[in-house]
């Protein structure tokens, strides 16, 4: 029953780009979770289905050229893309809240230390060093190696941020009180700070996916994503090997660069979404 | 803080940045269990057939010295520090040998220098502008509208507008080659004329995600900056909304852009390298393509090494010069 009414006061106070957000990036994990565990035929497989079909009543999204039907593929690469950019997110948060509460309560030269090297991380240009990381990888790469390796530029961000706020709440005076009345400093941090933290890190942790979920495929268009993994970059770029622009395949090559497409616009809408209506709860 | 400590320690922070990111990319391909010299071997014995194990050992050590892989680790570290980052020699390119990857890197970094630059000023005075006038008048529909665009726009990556740019305009249409080709024969104008047509589609790629980003975070500012107390003052005394808009509003937001910049440039030079890439463009990021396709292991360290530098040198320079744009500045 309370739940239920929180849930009607956040959808009142939720603004339009909170909702739209929420609606379409729900819509995308129910293909990715819901309909990718659907029984269909294996999709990587060629030859399952005639090739160069337009769309119809059993392949939706028609086929390739291998014979692939279209719509499972992309369902397969929603469901592949989708889990890096959380297993990425999860790995960036969680080292990044832990990194930077370590900073902010520890103090003098651990903090120093730490500072400097999640400051250069942030200014360090991610892409080359990814590159040559998943150059050396190339064939020996799976799934969670390529997560692995994406979330080295994953936790800097929340790191930093998380540091500000613990040096900032250090000082409040409930925390004091905390101290005082004989607590120790993982009970401090487990019940006073990480809930204010985690409200942050939220919009964080989607933020991440957003960004794992781009450097993957902007490594696939390189050829450097693992070739058994079906992710939208993959399916972008096996359609542009095949040269499906060619021959003029336009469900093929389209719907992976439609469905990422929609995928960002609509984090990117519940990220600021969010961001708005937590600058609005807090009053501002 | 003075200027000249503040000059210091970002000259500091600039060279301890690179000396970490190449100190990475140095040690990380020693972690991994692949060894290119191994690697290159394999696929000359797979030419060759077979080979004289003698030979084999002297094309082994001669391949070690090529790749700067001679002597201990903590020796290898150091001549690559010294020979890459004081004279950018990273040894011959495999896929051009013996032209040394310094100077084809050489080469191609001016173009995607030029695009990335005109593009990101290009992205940034007018997002800056459209985003000032959609903040300022945030109730107009016209800002409502161009904001919404921008939100469409930024968050879709690099490649994919590129993609999409390339379908429509270099496929469909027909108006662009669907490759880059720039004449490097011909007077000055054939070339500059070449270099004009192969970049505009991949500038335009990177100038719409780039005026997205500055239209909405212009429009965030200015807004903010328009509800301030001074602003209303400067109403009541009955100034003109012009000169409130380019004075007040403007004067106050424009600098947070100038800072916003510099942080920006390492996101542009990796949209350069992936948009390249699509067109085929001759820059930097096309020629990591190639060094991957064709393992060229020395290339793929130099490109990177350089592009880690650029961006870190860049990024220092527009923070160098922010103190005389911005006289609130503290220096911290």
């Amino acid at each position: 029953m309370a739940a239920g009414i929180s849930i009607k006061k956040f959808w009142k106070n939720a603004n339009f780009r909170l909702k739209a957000g929420l609606f379409g990036t729900a819509f995308f994990l129910f293909l990715g979770y819901v309909v990718y565990y659907f029984p269909h035929d294996n999709p990587i497989l060629f030859y399952t289905h005639t090739p160069r079909l337009l769309p119809n009543s059993v392949n939706w999204l028609g086929t390739t050229t291998l014979g692939q039907d279209i719509f499972w593929l992309l369902i397969e690469s929603i469901h592949n893309s989708l889990t890096i950019g959380l297993i990425v997110a999860t790995i960036g948060t969680v080292v990044g809240v832990f990194v930077g509460l370590l900073a902010g309560f520890t103090g003098g030269t651990v903090d120093r230390v730490l500072s400097v090297v999640t400051d250069t991380f942030i200014v360090i240009p991610s892409l080359p060093i990814l590159i040559l990381m998943a150059s050396l990888m190339r064939g020996s790469a799976t799934t969670i190696m390529m997560a692995l390796v994406l979330s080295m530029f994953a936790w800097a961000w929340p790191s930093r941020q998380i540091r500000s706020m613990a040096l900032s709440m250090k000082e409040r005076d409930f925390i004091h009180t905390a101290w005082f009345s004989g607590e120790g400093t993982v009970q401090v941090i487990a019940t006073e700070i990480l809930p204010y933290a985690l409200t942050w890190s939220l919009s964080n942790f989607m933020n991440a996916t957003l960004v794992a979920i781009a450097a993957e495929s902007g490594l696939a268009v390189l050829g450097l994503s693992p070739a058994n993994l079906v992710s939208l970059g993959n399916m972008i770029q096996w359609a542009r090997d095949r040269n499906a622009i060619f021959a003029e395949q336009w469900f093929w090559i389209g719907s992976p660069i439609v469905a990422t497409v929609l995928l960002f616009i609509f984090l990117f809408l519940l990220i600021t979404g969010y961001n708005d209506y937590l600058s609005m709860k807090r009053g501002r | 803080m003075k200027f000249r400590t503040y000059f210091v320690l970002r000259v500091f922070t600039c060279i301890l940045t690179i000396w970490i990111g190449v100190t990475f990319i140095f040690f990380i391909p020693r972690m991994f269990p692949s060894d290119p010299v191994e690697n290159m071997l394999g696929q000359i014995i797979s030419r060759a057939g077979s080979m004289d194990p003698r030979e084999l050992e002297l094309m082994r050590s001669s391949l070690r010295v090529q790749f700067g892989m001679e002597g201990s680790l903590i020796e290898q570290y150091f001549s690559y520090l010294r020979r890459g980052l004081l004279r950018f020699d990273f040894g011959p390119s495999l896929m051009n040998f013996p032209e040394p990857a310094g100077n084809i890197i050489a080469r191609n970094l001016p173009y995607t220098l030029f695009l990335a630059l005109t593009a990101t000023v290009f992205a940034w005075i007018i997002g800056n502008l459209i985003g000032l006038f959609a903040g300022f008048r945030k109730n107009k529909m016209s800002s409502r509208i161009m904001e919404s665009i921008a939100i469409c726009i930024y968050p879709i990556p690099y490649f994919i507008i590129a993609l999409v740019l390339q379908i429509i305009f270099a496929f469909i249409l027909g108006w662009f080659p669907l490759q880059s080709t720039i004449f490097h024969h011909g007077t000055f104008w054939d070339f500059f004329a070449s270099l004009l047509k192969a970049s505009v589609l991949p500038g335009i790629s990177l100038m719409l995600i780039g005026t997205g980003w500055w239209i909405i975070s212009m429009k965030s500012l200015s807004s903010t900056t328009a509800a301030e107390d001074f602003v209303l003052f400067a109403r009541f005394r009955g100034l003109r909304e012009s000169e409130i808009g380019w004075k007040y509003v403007f004067r106050n937001s424009i600098l947070t852009q100038v800072t916003a910049l510099a942080l920006s440039l390492g996101g542009v030079f990796s949209g350069a390298i992936m948009t390249e890439i699509i067109f085929g463009y001759p820059g930097v990021g096309t020629l990591i393509q190639r060094a991957i396709l064709q393992s060229d292991y020395n290339m793929i360290l130099g490109t990177i090494t350089i592009s880690i530098v650029a961006i870190s040198v860049s990024t220092l320079i527009i923070d160098l010069i922010l103190p005389f744009v911005d006289p609130r500045i503290r220096y911290s």
